[in-house]
């Protein structure tokens, strides 16, 4: 029993170091939460905007701030991150792309598109 | 398959179904709406226009039900004392009704005045 004293006893996130596609993984789970969280001040715009002009106004209005605007572009790099990340793993539950080369490999596809997604936006609304 | 054994094998199919509809629509909805400026008319129109209408009903309640089985999997996994677990899950639930009800009125009224 001695021997197996300097054996981790817990599993310290901080430390291990995680493959990229745990990190995509987590980060699909992170996103999706944070999603529903934004969910209601969408609904809030969708409803404001259909109202009536003055409301379609309001909304373009709101778009124009610095805070909003920030929003929408992380909610674009979540929503991107979100749906490749799920797209990918519809295709692992298809068994496509499933070696580790090309899992890791879609893994970081993960990460770029929505980083591509976030930027574009940005210079979209900016 | 009996009930018991397709427990788990159901919100895992509704999950994968609701995805692809949601991809599917918002895929459309973003093609639609790229380039050209968007004015209040046009924007209630289309929302207001009967496919579209029960296609956004469709897209919302695909969208509710995949975050109300993303939550559970999140809860399920990471919220550990039991009464904890079970307040986080009552939020979400309440909460994802109340807004499911909200868009529905939200859709209801576009087509009400329009028609």
């Amino acid at each position: 029993m001695k021997q197996h004293i300097n054996r981790p006893v817990h599993l310290d996130l901080l430390k291990i170091r995680q493959p990229v596609m745990a990190l995509v993984s987590i980060l699909h789970r992170a996103s999706g939460v944070l999603m529903v969280l934004l969910l209601p001040a969408f609904i809030y715009g969708f409803d404001l905007s259909l109202r009536n002009a003055e409301g379609f106004h309001r909304v373009s209005t709101l778009l124009q701030s610095d805070f909003v605007k920030w929003l929408v572009v992380a909610s674009a790099w979540l929503l991107a991150h979100h749906l490749l990340a799920g797209v990918r793993f519809l295709l692992l539950d298809f068994h496509i792309g499933i070696a580790k080369h090309s899992a890791r490999r879609s893994a970081w596809l993960v990460h770029a598109g929505a980083a591509l997604v976030a930027i574009l936006t940005m210079a979209a609304i900016s | 398959m009996s009930w018991r054994l397709s427990a788990g094998l159901r919100p895992w199919l509704l999950q994968r179904l609701s995805a692809v509809y949601l991809l599917l629509f918002l895929g459309y909805a973003i093609f639609h709406w790229s380039g050209g400026a968007l004015d209040h008319q046009a924007w209630r129109a289309w929302v207001a226009h009967p496919a579209v209408n029960i296609g956004l009903a469709l897209f919302f309640a695909a969208l509710l039900l995949h975050a109300w089985v993303g939550g559970r999997d999140v809860a399920m996994d990471y919220v550990r004392p039991p009464f904890l677990r079970y307040a986080v899950l009552v939020v979400l639930g309440l909460g994802l009704t109340a807004m499911g009800l909200w868009v529905m009125r939200i859709l209801f009224s576009v087509t009400a005045v329009t028609a």
